[in-house]
């Protein structure tokens, strides 16, 4: 067997998975804090809504998510989409998942922050959009970074998911060629590669803590 | 002038009447302390004064101008947003537990504010804003964050911090209450040098004799009412059992 050839392969599959990664994290941390906000909201209706959204997220498999994603545009609406839309829906379902877990996370640390930085900015004239930009995210970031961190983490061996819409991530792809050589070796690469990934970032995610402590 | 006013303030969470009708005004250059036990009402009276909580009753006004308007059947009408937001800048509340920025530099957290509210440059805002450290003595700390600052350190930065949008009132809820004892004495003389400067003050205190020295006017709340009020001497000579008794334990 060619460890030229499985190497290649791999890194081409590696590809997808950062890539799948990047954008899952892109526009799942944005959406995250919309959803956190609708979570905390006053009108009853957003707050249910949000809330049976994270539950749902949370509460049943992502890969019967990807799937869902991946057939409701022909079930629900008939439209028939092109293969191209596989890794679209492989996005927009990691999206929609790790959102609900950031959602959670956010509010966590949006709801431990002390009333008093709320008053304090009230009393000097911050208006509330000024509060939460200038005042209450910078900390709350502060505070969510290690459960942020945990899921990141999560995210990058999550990535292997994307099997089951045989969009070829880097996992699919050593399973292709362990299957077609008879041999565990790719698998092992692949573990391999997903640990070093990790640990990059394990390790970017720790400079970035280590950036906020300049204050407490 | 009449800086602030206040008829007949009525608050009550849930079933507990904290304030039972509250009326007093404080006069431009004039220094109000108030007095009484704890959990009578003074925090629940600064923060109605200053609008972080709503009162359910009375009248609130700044400068003759209706912050809260009591309508007829006894309900406090705020007025609108914008009409808030303008009152709001006639005063200004230093916290027990100082409440900075914990992100933010001493300096930007002086002179975030004014930036934000009055629109002023940032390089004027930083440049009053160490005239205003300089003043209260923290030249050397325009750098520091304020968990590197003593509890004293901390509550003068946001006395600072206060000043620094220019109140022609200033509230304080127990400035010194969050302080170790050896740390009262640097804050209660930035105190003392604002009123000699003859800033308009409403002072919650436990500190007996700096009320008496630097008041004057002095309330005693008790109960959700204010029971005495008066000069210093008036409070220090009363006849009042209750009041007699508050004095008693706090001793001079
Ligand atoms: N947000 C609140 N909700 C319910 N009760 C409160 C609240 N704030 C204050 N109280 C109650 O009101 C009473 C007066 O409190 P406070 O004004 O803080 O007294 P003081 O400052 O004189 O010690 C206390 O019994 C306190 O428990
Ligand atoms: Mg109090």
């Amino acid at each position: 067997m060619n460890i030229n050839f499985v190497l290649t392969q791999l890194g081409l599959g590696f590809l997808t998975t950062v890539i799948i990664f990047a954008l899952t994290l892109l526009f799942s941390l944005p959406l995250g804090l919309l959803v956190s906000f609708g979570r905390m909201s006053k009108i009853f209706i957003i707050r249910t809504i949000s809330k049976f959204y994270i539950s749902v997220m949370r509460g049943t498999p992502l890969m019967l998510q990807l799937i869902v994603v991946f057939f409701a545009p022909y079930y629900v609406f008939g439209l028939q989409l092109g293969s191209s839309y596989r890794f679209t829906a492989v996005i927009v379902a990691f999206v929609l998942n790790y959102a609900a877990y950031f959602a959670e996370i956010y509010r966590g640390g949006i709801e431990s922050m002390p009333v008093g930085q709320y008053e304090a900015a009230k009393v000097l004239g911050y208006s509330k959009g000024q509060t939460f930009i200038r005042i209450i995210l910078p900390q709350v970031i502060k505070r969510i970074l290690p459960p942020i961190t945990n899921e990141t983490i999560t995210l990058v061996k999550d990535t292997s998911l994307a099997f089951v819409l045989s969009v070829v991530e880097m996992f699919t792809m050593a399973k292709q060629i362990a299957a077609s050589q008879t041999t565990m070796m790719p698998l092992m690469i692949a573990g391999l590669f997903y640990y070093l990934f990790n640990l990059v970032v394990a390790f970017g995610m720790e400079r970035i803590e280590k950036s906020m402590n300049y204050y407490r | 002038m009449k800086i602030l006013e206040i008829r007949d303030m009525k608050k009550s969470f849930g079933d507990l009447e904290v304030l039972k009708g509250v009326s007093l005004s404080v006069n431009e250059g004039e220094v109000l302390s108030i007095i009484g036990p704890s959990g009578s009402g003074k925090s629940t009276l600064l923060r109605c004064a200053t609008m972080l909580e709503q009162m359910d009753e009375g009248d609130l006004l700044y400068l003759d101008e209706y912050a809260a308007k009591d309508v007829k059947g006894g309900k406090s009408i705020y007025s609108s947003k914008l009409d808030l937001k303008r009152i709001r800048r006639n005063f200004g509340l230093v916290f027990q537990n100082f409440n900075l920025f914990p992100h933010y530099s001493v300096l930007k957290n002086v002179a975030e504010a004014p930036q934000l509210v009055d629109g002023i440059s940032k390089k004027k805002a930083e440049t009053r804003a160490r005239i205003l450290l300089d003043k209260l003595g923290l030249s050397d700390k325009a750098e520091a964050f304020p968990f590197q600052l003593s509890g004293g350190q901390q509550q003068r930065v946001s006395i600072a911090r206060a000043l620094a949008l220019q109140p022609k009132l200033l509230f304080f809820d127990e400035p010194t209450s969050a302080l170790d004892p050896e740390l009262t004495g640097e804050v209660l003389k930035v105190i003392k040098e604002l009123a000699k400067e003859k800033m308009t003050m409403v002072i919650v205190t436990h500190e007996m004799h700096f009320a008496e020295e630097l008041s004057d006017r002095i309330i005693f709340i008790e109960d959700g009412i204010i029971q005495v009020e008066g000069t210093p001497e008036d409070i220090f000579k009363t006849d009042n059992p209750r009041l007699k008794e508050f004095i008693g334990k706090f001793g001079k």
